[in-house]
C-alpha cells in the first residue's frame, strides 16, 4: 500500500506514538486487503466502548492511547454498558472503569453518543461518501441502506481511521468491488423483522464474501427489517454488504428447512422471565410500533427497551417514552441489549427477544437461553 | 519431516508453537476466554482447545468489531497465540487486533496446503519471509 511522505514519517512516529500505533493498524489492513492507496474520510463510528467486551486490556490501551490522540474526523460511539442515569446493579468498579474507558474517548474528542444506530440520529452523508463504520450491524446498514462507503471495520481500525482522516482502499470503499460475488435465493415468506434476521444468519455462515446479493429486497424491506437483517449478518459471518443486484455465482438457496435450522440453533428455550428489545437499538419508529400496542395495557414480564438517548428524549417529547414506561417498559439509554451486564445468567433464566444478534450473544456469552419471537407476536403474548 | 509452507506477511514477526488447526472461523469476542485463551464454544471444534503458544490456523474470524480487543486481550494476559496464520482471507478484525498485540500474522497462498495437520505438529511462522515452517509428527 502506497504511504505518502508524511504518512511514513507518522508511521514512524515522528508525530507521536499514537499517530503511530495507528499507521500500523492501518497498514496491516491495507496488506490483508491488498489496498494501493489510503483514502480520505468524512466519518468514524467507533465500537469497543462497553467494559464488559474489552475488559481491563482495553481499559489500559484506551489510557495509554489517548494522552496523545485526537480524531481529525467527525466521531462517534457506540454504546457502554449501562444507563448511568438510572439506578442499577452494576458495582462501583464496574462503573468506575466504564467512566475510565467513556473518558479516554472524550479526550481524544469523540462525541459520546453511545449508539449502535448511529444512522438513526445523525443526518446521513450524501451517497458515495466514505466512511469508516466499526459495528458491524452500522457498516452493513451503512452500505446496503445508504449508499456509504465502509469495510466492515473493528473497533482497532476504525479508530485508526478517526485519528488519520484515512482508511485503505480496499474492498468495499472501491466501487467496483461493491458487486456481490455471493448470492442466497429466498424461497420461503419473509414477514417480519425475526425472518429477516434468520436469513442474516443464515448468510452470514454460507458465505464469507464481502458483497452478497440477496432476493429480498423491495418496497416491503423497511429500515426495522434491515437492522434486523444487517446486525445478523454482521453477527455470524464476515461479509459487509448487502444488495438485489444479480449475479451469476451460484444461488445458495434459503427455504423454511434453512430458516426452521437457524431457528432452531438460536432459539433455545420455550419462554423467558426478561423481555429484552433493542439490538440494535430502537429507533424512534420502532418505540412508536411498541406506545400503539401497549395502550391500555401493562407488560407481564420485566421488559427492557434499548435505544439511543436521543432517540428517547424525541420519544419523550412525544409522549411516547411515557406511554410505554406507564405500562412497565423500562426504556434503558446509551447501552444495548447485546452484552450489557445488566443482563445476567445470575438474574434471569430466559430472555424473550426479537433479535437474532442478542439471541447469538445470550446463547454464547451471557450463557442464557433465549426465546426467539417476532416483535409483534412478544407483544401481543405479553401485553395484558 | 519437515514441510515448508509458502504465506504472505501482514504482521511481521516470528512465532513457534504447536499447531491449533480449525476449519472453521472464530469470533473471538464470544468464543475465547479472554484470561485463559481457551475456546469456551460448545458448538466449536476448538472448544476447551488452548491458543495459548499455539500457531493458530483458521479461515477467518467472524463477527463483532470487538474481537480486535480480545485479540489484544489475549495478548495482555499471556495467553496470545504465538502467530496466526488465515487460510480464507484475513480480515480487518484479526489484522488489526494482530498489529497492535505484535502477534505475527499471515495468509496461506493456497489453503488446501494445510489440510491434514496433526494438531501436535511444532511450526515456525516466519512471516518476515512468508514461511511456515512445520516439523510434522
Amino acid at each position: 500500500m502506497h504511504l505518502s511522505k508524511q504518512d511514513e514519517k507518522a508511521l514512524d512516529g515522528e508525530f507521536g506514538s499514537s499517530l503511530s500505533v495507528a499507521y500500523r493498524i492501518l497498514l496491516a489492513i491495507g496488506e490483508a486487503t491488498e489496498a494501493e492507496k489510503l483514502v480520505s474520510i468524512k466519518w468514524a463510528h467507533i465500537s469497543g466502548v462497553n467494559y464488559n467486551t474489552i475488559g481491563d486490556a482495553g481499559l489500559k490501551f484506551l489510557t495509554e492511547f489517548s494522552k496523545d490522540a485526537r480524531v481529525s474526523v467527525q466521531t462517534t460511539l457506540n454504546p457502554m454498558g449501562y444507563d448511568k442515569h438510572k439506578k442499577s446493579i452494576i458495582s462501583d468498579e464496574f462503573q468506575n472503569k466504564q467512566t475510565s474507558i467513556v473518558k479516554s474517548y472524550m479526550k481524544m474528542g469523540i462525541l459520546p453518543s453511545f449508539s449502535c444506530v448511529p444512522y438513526e440520529i445523525f443526518d446521513m452523508p450524501r451517497k458515495g461518501t466514505h466512511v469508516s463504520f466499526a459495528e458491524s450491524s452500522a457498516a452493513i446498514m451503512a452500505n446496503s441502506m445508504y449508499g456509504l462507503l465502509t469495510n466492515k471495520e473493528s473497533a482497532l481500525s476504525a479508530l485508526a481511521s478517526a485519528i488519520t482522516g484515512k482508511a485503505p482502499y480496499s474492498e468495499l470503499h472501491n466501487e467496483e468491488l461493491r458487486r456481490p460475488t455471493a448470492q442466497v435465493g429466498v424461497d420461503t415468506p419473509l414477514s417480519n423483522e425475526l425472518d429477516y434476521g434468520l436469513l442474516g444468519y443464515f448468510a452470514g455462515n454460507a458465505i464469507s464474501n464481502s458483497c452478497v446479493s440477496l432476493g429480498c429486497h423491495g418496497k416491503d424491506l423497511n429500515i426495522m427489517k434491515a437492522k434486523s437483517l444487517s446486525a445478523a449478518l454482521g453477527t455470524a459471518g464476515s461479509c459487509g454488504m448487502f444488495t438485489q443486484e444479480e449475479t451469476n455465482s451460484e444461488k445458495i438457496g434459503f427455504g423454511k428447512k434453512e430458516k426452521d435450522t437457524v431457528r432452531d440453533e438460536l432459539n433455545t428455550t420455550d419462554n423467558g422471565d426478561l423481555i429484552a428489545l433493542g439490538s440494535p437499538q430502537l429507533g424512534i419508529n420502532e418505540l412508536e410500533l411498541i406506545s400503539k400496542s401497549v395502550v391500555g395495557k401493562k407488560f407481564s414480564k420485566p421488559c427492557m427497551i434499548f435505544c439511543p438517548r436521543a432517540i428517547f428524549n424525541e420519544a419523550f417529547k412525544l409522549g411516547i417514552a411515557q406511554q410505554i414506561e406507564n405500562a412497565g417498559g423500562n426504556l434503558i439509554c446509551d447501552a444495548c441489549t447485546c452484552l450489557t451486564p445488566l443482563i445476567t445468567s445470575d438474574e434471569y433464566d430466559g430472555i424473550i427477544t426479537n433479535s437474532t444478534k442478542g439471541s447469538y450473544y445470550f446463547n454464547k456469552f451471557n450463557r442464557i437461553p433465549v426465546c426467539l419471537k417476532d416483535l409483534k407476536t412478544i407483544l401481543k403474548e405479553h401485553l395484558k | 519431516m519437515i514441510e515448508y509452507v509458502k504465506c504472505k506477511k501482514i504482521v511481521g514477526g516470528v512465532g513457534t508453537g504447536r499447531i491449533v488447526y480449525t476449519k472453521y472461523p472464530l469470533n473471538f469476542l464470544s468464543s475465547v476466554d479472554a484470561h485463559t485463551g481457551v475456546v469456551s464454544d460448545p458448538s466449536h471444534d476448538l472448544m476447551g482447545i488452548s491458543l495459548k503458544n499455539s500457531i493458530l490456523i483458521f479461515p477467518n474470524a467472524i463477527g463483532s468489531s470487538v474481537g480486535a480487543y480480545s485479540i489484544f486481550a489475549l495478548k495482555s494476559y499471556g495467553v496470545a497465540p504465538s502467530g496466526i496464520i488465515c487460510t480464507i482471507k484475513v480480515d480487518i478484525t484479526t489484522a488489526s487486533g494482530c498489529a497492535i498485540a505484535d502477534i505475527p500474522l499471515a495468509q496461506t497462498i493456497k489453503g488446501d496446503q494445510l489440510q491434514g495437520l496433526s494438531d501436535n505438529s511444532e511450526a515456525i511462522l516466519d512471516a518476515n519471509n512468508g514461511s511456515l515452517k512445520i516439523n510434522k509428527v
